[in-house]
């Protein structure tokens, strides 16, 4: 630059009280983001949390041979990318067609409200919500009351004890709670539409479906795009609060995913070392996911978030 | 004309659109009001299963065992505190963060934005994490709540981008008149920013209200559990025990452990249902602002 040095640190001085607002921000990002990526480091020891770090011994690629080398670890990948299968070939477009839907109400005071109500569960907590669905999935609960007065079922099911339930019973309690709240960024870029468009379309002589094709849903093509890529990208993650609320020892078998897996290796049998392996691991994955679904992204539509 | 005449028509499709937006508010109002109707069942009836329309017996007993037991009332104390203080911390940190970040002649800016954006790519996950806490000695400390979450990326970048629509005219007649840049921001950016407080603000306490998890990774002794992790100990893990024996000594039978799950849910729940109505507007500003930036 073109400041000599005395210069730059007079300049800093002169800033003092910015540099001062920034720098803590800066310490806090070393402490809770940096610190951990560092201890990453772990995965490749046999770290012991009652000893300095520079004490435990390297082991080089032990633990990611025992992981891989786990059928409990695969399993936990198929029940992750069953789960986000399920959530992203059955849910991810239920919020586009319920803005769609919402779109042609034409009442504008009836549209809020609905609106309104429906994104209400999503700030209802895991917990609460997890309970309903307990309550619900279990003996004498709703859906079996459901369930036998349609006269699909002849005896009770306890749904929760389960495991081959366990991946769909994930998949509804996501729409149920999360539907309203996932359409709102669409509904907005829906009211972002010209309505010069819609107008030229009927006097085309276009009817209420060709308009939603090929005005609305084109409009909104970017949106759909960055969200299914962040989707795609997500795939290895699971909605823990979720997971970690509706497992039970029952079915277990079918609801731990790779989240559920970290923990329970890390935290509940404490190997550290070991889950640390599996963390690094994933978040490799996940990083070369994100790139090759906006890759995957940008080839398709021509949309893509970088 | 033409337009007015599209509008009166109601056809098949209105008929339906509408009975399904319907069903919708149906599906997302019923879960809550189960709970409601639940918690108010007398214990007597609760004892029999849940209902699904209407108490049979009016009663607020569970109630009761709810707000005379020491444990949950623990709780309610720590998750308000928590909220508040959590809150408070996030705001004014994030905040003072992104407007030093917002000014371009800070030095070393750019380099500071890349330290932060790193942040966002790549992380250290579960373990590193939790040893780091213990190692900080936030382990079953109730500062696990505050210091973890004071600051997010996301949200600085929203304050920052908010900032920067705040005109410099208006700054530099406070710096003329003698203000410092902490002047500048208490008294003139902070107050012409209000809308963007009250959202963050808003996702902020929500999140301090509804987490679970961080209870149940990081606290061990009974009286730092927040609320929402002893209803999940409750509800998941099915301890009951202590409420049981709180109702014992109080009606000196035993309370069906449904309609007091209930009431305790409908407690946790309760304060989010009621601020709801007014606050919802600020909520889905937030997620606009975000998804523009995002």
């Amino acid at each position: 630059m073109f400041q000599q040095r005395t210069g730059l640190v007079k300049s800093l001085l002169r800033q003092w009280q910015l540099q001062s607002m920034v720098i803590p921000g800066i310490i806090w990002m070393f402490i809770f983001c940096y610190i951990p990526m560092l201890w990453l480091i772990i995965g490749f020891m046999d770290y012991s949390i009652a000893k300095p770090m520079l004490q435990s011994p390297f082991v080089g690629l032990k633990h990611f041979e025992e992981f891989i080398g786990d059928d409990r670890f695969w399993r936990s990948i198929r029940n992750t990318l069953g789960m986000s299968a399920i959530k992203l070939v059955f849910g991810f477009p239920i919020p586009i067609f319920f803005a769609l839907l919402l779109n042609e109400i034409r009442s504008i005071r009836f549209k809020r409200t609905v609106q309104t109500i429906s994104y209400l569960p999503h700030f209802i907590a895991w917990t609460i919500f997890g309970g309903i669905m307990l309550n619900w999935l279990g003996e004498g609960g709703v859906m079996n009351q459901l369930m036998m007065g349609l006269g699909i079922q002849e005896r009770e099911i306890l749904y929760n004890s389960d495991p081959k339930y366990f991946w769909w019973i994930t998949y509804f309690s996501d729409v149920l709670k999360e539907t309203g709240w996932s359409a709102i960024i669409y509904i907005a870029a829906i009211a972002g539409i010209d309505p010069a468009l819609y107008e030229a379309a009927e006097l085309d002589g276009a009817n209420r479906w060709q308009r939603m094709w090929h005005i609305t849903v084109q409009s909104i093509r970017p949106t759909i795009a960055i969200l299914f890529i962040l989707a795609v990208a997500g795939m290895l993650g699971s909605n823990f609060e979720q997971i970690f609320m509706l497992k039970n020892n029952m079915n277990m078998r079918m609801a731990e995913s790779l989240d559920l897996y970290i923990y329970n290796m890390g935290l509940v049998s404490g190997r550290h070392s070991f889950s640390t392996a599996v963390l690094f691991a994933r978040s490799i994955v996940a990083l070369g996911l994100l790139f090759l679904a906006n890759y995957m992204s940008k080839k398709l539509t021509g949309d893509s978030i970088f | 004309m033409e337009l007015r005449g599209r509008m009166r028509r109601i056809g098949v499709f209105e008929v339906c659109n509408t009975l399904v937006m319907l069903a919708v508010c149906f599906l997302t109002l019923y879960p809550i009001w189960f709970v409601f109707i639940n918690s108010l069942n007398a214990p007597e009836k609760a004892i029999l299963g849940t209902v699904n329309w209407f108490p049979e017996a009016f009663s607020w007993a569970s109630y009761s065992v709810v707000f005379n037991d020491k444990g949950l009332m623990n709780g309610f104390y720590v998750t308000t505190m928590r909220t508040l203080i959590g809150t408070t911390a996030h705001v004014l940190f994030t905040a003072i963060v992104a407007y030093g970040m917002s000014k371009t002649n800070l030095i070393g800016r750019k380099v500071y934005m890349k330290i932060a954006l790193i942040t966002m790519l790549f992380s250290g996950g579960l373990i590193p994490t939790f040893i780091l806490m213990t190692k900080l000695g936030l382990y079953d400390n109730f500062l696990v709540f505050i210091i973890p979450a004071m600051y997010t990326f996301f949200n600085m970048v929203i304050f920052m981008s908010f900032f920067r629509t705040i005109p410099d005219s208006l700054e530099e007649s406070a710096k003329v008149d003698g203000a410092s840049d902490y002047g500048v921001l208490f008294r003139i950016v902070m107050p012409n920013s209000m809308a963007v407080i009250a959202t963050i603000s808003l996702f902020s306490a929500v999140y301090h209200w509804n987490d679970y998890y961080q209870g149940v990774i990081y606290i061990y002794s009974q009286e730092n559990l927040p609320l929402q992790t002893m209803l999940y100990k409750i509800i998941a893990e099915n301890s009951m025990s202590f409420m049981q024996q709180q109702a014992m000594a109080q009606f000196g039978a035993r309370l069906p452990g449904n309609s007091i799950k209930f009431a305790s849910m409908m407690v946790a729940t309760l304060p989010i249902l009621l601020v709801y109505p007014f606050i919802q507007r600020y909520l889905v500003k937030g997620v606009m602002i975000g998804a523009i930036k995002g």
